[in-house]
């Protein structure tokens, strides 16, 4: 099967593109729309107001999601708050800013036909959200809050004190529970997906086990919506629930979807530190608090294994202000975060296992006093001391960046359908709206967008359009999907060797935050490429997975997550190979400025990739998707 | 730190369950209490033993899937979720009890996994406003009051991990609906239909065998995000207003 690339943006200009397609899609009539099932796979943000809108507006849904409930999905973790040009603010803010704002912080590597659509049905979602209750923050007038966030000058940041994204799922979970109850979606929670099945070459199915049981069932539909997020946990320490994975892409990907850009990875520069070999995940500090805290290490080796108040002011390296006089301790999140890699690199990191930088408060403490700290940020520095047991106040933080959210994911067209025809990726999921680093607060405008209005659309004028009748879980091919998954249980069961699943699931973090991690090297790449297949090798043969198929295994879920993991690890590196050139989220060391900034090659890299798997073990095939701007002008990002 | 562990440990819900010991030696303090059990189970593992079966996912706090009857306590001496607990918290040569939570409506599906659905059931009875994607007005249109907002979100929080039935010795799930009742009724959004969904949602938290509240407060103290019982006095004057209303018609 050859590929071709149709990302089928309506053509006219960029603002009207949206409101051209909606004039020229084809539609279902209500009637009709009940006779088409879809299946819906995460509940998260795109994948729950997806699942609840299709239902009110009348296709048959079935939604699916491995934890005990639809509500627990990742996106309720998101702290900061959800973008939209609103211009509340009269700050001149608009659609076209926030168009602007998004391309410009993707580093110019998203398709601007999304992303300008993105903009435009922003302000529809803080309208949905406030109808179905969502607690944002008011003024004492009685009307929305903004803030403002990084990457805009302006404030269009909606927000629910430090737990938006907990509000705004709810409130998708409270619309989807509704739809539950109507008899219009069909909730499959505690299942998890492990294939697609393509019947004459469109998505018609999935196959799931469920995780109570076991038992291995397929669900037939008209069209399959994938909505399970990002591929974070591929570095084992990520901000990332225990729980996220790559399966769902990965297997759909394995069937014939193209992967878009998996080297685009965002680093996060303030997260708590390891504190030894038994961590499990990490967990993120507001950046806010880069405002009053100064980042610091040591200037000598000898004085790291000191106490931060034994080291004299004139021995301690404030790089980032050293460095980066004009921004100083609020450099860019990628700059931040390579220079905190750098000076541990030297050996001059802090804390346990040296991969620490200090963020200190004692100056803003001394200027300001200590409750004006506690005022602005108290919540932070009590989630610290109960992560870390140490008192901020009155030694500094550690600090060090961590793996927080994936751009890349599976390519989709305008209409967020892959090349798969009827299979539809939405949210974290897809490579859509950000390119090569999203700013923040546009993740949960990009799920929710998707979401609410963008597939419940798009995917009508798929079913207009394709005559796909109804197919029975009876055909061969979900059939032989069965057998296949069947099989890859079992042998997951039966190589009873000596490592556990974690063990190869830290092996593997390790050496994608080492070499395919913050900055990326020809040489480390190479050295992953040759490392990952030998670690995925030795896990066939000696991981022990213990317990039955047809039973709660907790430890046969996670061995197929990290099976899929050593898989899509050297896809990820074989895209940062590929791309010579540093932009947002992918940073080469061969391809920088001397100042140490991402350098771009428009000339050769100004394209979206598409991987096309050719099989395990084999190198995958290259597809590109150039990026034609017509609204906006390449530029250098600058941070001066 | 060297610990001593007795872990409820059941096959499957249709199976008995019995505490079984272990030992769990080397704990690091700086260990949240989720990744010492991560600990003991690669250990288990190793010696070909199936690891305890427990829930967890976000391990920040917020998604409320993990829960743990930590010495009597759901989640432990702290008023904290479970992944947020950590070892520092106990002393050195501590034996530690660790059970699932123990309600009829919350039944054991393995180990210190339970089955919380019934939660699920009771927010399809009511707990949402009925509004659908598209035509909501400007999100200024209606002010809110800021007090009412922040009242709202303070109920809101809610994480749903059940720890209020857990510690309830009627195992009453008032406080969850009464959080949800009391979030949307302080919005206007969600007053219109405040009287059918406390009737609605009260009615299904019996027919799912919670039991009934008899203003102990153990929830309030057991809850992770302070979830005030303001809320429970809340949810039953709409609750009492509603049923006079239906019943003078």
């Amino acid at each position: 099967m050859s590929i071709t690339l149709d990302s089928k943006i309506p053509s006219g200009p960029v603002p009207s593109k949206w409101s051209r397609y909606r004039q020229d899609m084809k539609l279902v009539n209500p009637a009709n729309k009940r006779k088409f099932n879809v299946i819906v796979v995460g509940t998260g943000l795109a994948g729950a107001s997806a699942a609840a809108t299709l239902g009110e507006l009348g296709y048959q849904v079935k939604a699916f999601c491995f934890q005990d409930s639809p509500r627990r999905a990742h996106s309720i973790a998101a702290q900061g708050g959800i973008n939209a040009a609103k211009n509340y603010r009269n700050d001149g803010d608009s659609i076209y800013r926030l168009f602007y704002d998004t391309i410009k912080g993707g580093d110019f590597r998203a398709r601007e036909a999304n992303v300008h659509r993105l903009a435009e049905v922003s302000v529809n979602i803080i309208d949905q959200c406030v109808a179905q209750g969502v607690p944002f923050a008011r003024e004492y007038s009685g009307l929305l809050d903004n803030r403002s966030f990084g990457g805009a000058q302006v404030s269009r940041t909606f927000y629910a004190r430090g737990q938006t994204g907990q509000q705004l799922l709810i409130g998708a979970y409270q619309a989807l529970e509704r739809q539950i109850a109507a008899g219009t979606v069909e909730m499959h929670a505690r299942t998890e997906l492990l294939d697609i099945v393509l019947v004459d070459g469109h998505a018609r199915g999935i196959i799931t086990r469920n995780l109570v049981t076991g038992k291995i069932e397929a669900y037939a539909a008209a069209a399959v919506v994938l909505a399970t997020g990002g591929y974070g946990n591929v570095f084992y320490l990520s901000t990332n629930a225990k729980g996220c994975n790559v399966t769902a892409t990965w297997r759909a990907h394995k069937k014939g979807a193209l992967f878009a850009n998996p080297c685009y990875t965002q680093i996060h520069p303030t997260c708590i530190p390891v504190s030894g070999d038994h961590q499990s995940k990490l967990t993120l500090m507001s950046e806010s608090l880069r405002n009053d805290g100064r980042v610091w290490v040591p200037k000598r080796l000898e004085d790291c294994g000191k106490p931060a108040s034994s080291i004299a002011e004139s021995d301690r390296d404030y790089y980032l202000e050293r460095k980066y006089p004009s921004y100083g301790n609020l450099a860019p999140r990628d700059i931040a975060s390579r220079a905190a890699k750098q000076v541990c690199d030297d050996g001059r990191g802090v804390g346990p296992g040296g991969r620490g930088v200090y963020l200190d408060f004692a100056d803003s403490i001394r200027r300001l006093g200590e409750n004006k700290i506690r005022e602005r940020y108290g919540n932070l520095f009590d989630m610290y001391r109960q992560i870390t047991g140490e008192n901020a106040y009155q030694q500094p933080m550690r600090m060090y960046p961590a793996i927080h959210y994936t751009m890349g994911g599976l390519w989709v067209d305008y209409e967020l359908m892959s090349n798969v025809p009827g299979l539809f990726v939405i949210g974290e999921a897809n490579f859509s709206d950000h390119g090569a680093n999203r700013l923040g607060a546009s993740a949960l405008m990009q799920g929710l967008a998707d979401g609410y209005f963008v597939l419940p659309q798009t995917i009508g004028g798929y079913f207009a359009a394709s005559k796909n009748g109804e197919v029975s879980v009876d055909r061969p091919e979900f059939r032989q999907a069965i057998e296949d998954v069947e099989t890859r249980i079992n042998k997951l069961l039966s190589i009873n060797g000596k490592k556990t699943v974690t063990e190869f699931h830290r092996e593997l973090g390790k050496l994608m935050w080492d070499d395919v991690g913050m900055a990326r090297t020809k040489d480390s790449l190479q050295q992953a490429l040759k490392r990952i297949p030998e670690l995925r090798n030795e896990f066939w043969e000696n991981v022990n997975v213990l317990g039955g198929g047809l039973e709660l295994n907790q430890a046969l879920e996670q061995a197929g997550r990290v099976a899929d993991f050593l898989e899509f690890g050297e896809l990820l590196a074989y895209d940062a190979m590929q791309r010579e050139e540093s932009c947002g989220g992918h940073f080469r060391e061969e391809y920088q400025t001397e100042d140490g900034e991402a350098l771009r090659n428009d000339g050769e890299y100004a394209f979206v990739s598409a991987w096309e798997h050719k099989g395990v073990d084999q190198f995958p095939v290259l597809h590109k998707e150039p990026l034609v701007y017509e609204e906006v002008k390449m530029a250098q990002r600058s941070y001066k | 730190m060297n610990l001593t562990l007795r872990v409820w440990r059941q096959k499957s819900s249709a199976s008995a369950g019995q505490f079984v010991t272990y030992d769990a030696h080397d704990i690091s303090p700086d260990m949240s209490f989720l990744e010492m059990i991560d600990v003991v189970n690669d250990r288990l593992i190793k010696k070909g033993e199936e690891q305890i079966a427990f829930d967890h996912d976000c391990r920040e706090g917020i998604c409320g899937m993990c829960s743990l009857v930590i010495n009597g306590t759901p989640h432990g001496p702290l008023q904290t979720t479970t992944c947020q607990l950590h070892m520092r918290s106990f002393k050195d040569g501590e034996t530690i009890t660790i059970e699932p939570w123990r309600a009829g409506p919350f039944p054991v599906l393995r180990d210190l996994v339970v089955d919380r659905s019934a939660f699920d059931r009771i927010i399809q009875s009511g707990g949402y406003v009925s509004v659908s994607t598209g035509g909501a007005p400007d999100g200024n249109a209606i002010p809110v009051p800021k007090a009412d907002a922040d009242r709202a979100f303070d109920a809101a929080t809610c994480i749903g991990c059940g720890a209020c039935v857990a510690a309830c010795k009627n195992a009453s799930a008032m406080l969850f609906v009464s959080a949800k009742v009391s979030h949307l009724s302080l919005l206007p959004q969600g007053r219109v239909e405040e009287e059918r969904r406390a009737l609605q949602m009260v009615a299904k938290m019996d027919e799912e065998g919670f039991g009934n509240c008899t203003n102990t407060g153990s929830c309030e103290a057991a809850c992770p995000k302070g979830i005030s019982l303001d809320n429970i006095a809340r949810m039953n004057r709409i609750y009492a207003k509603a049923l006079i209303k239906n019943s003078v018609g």
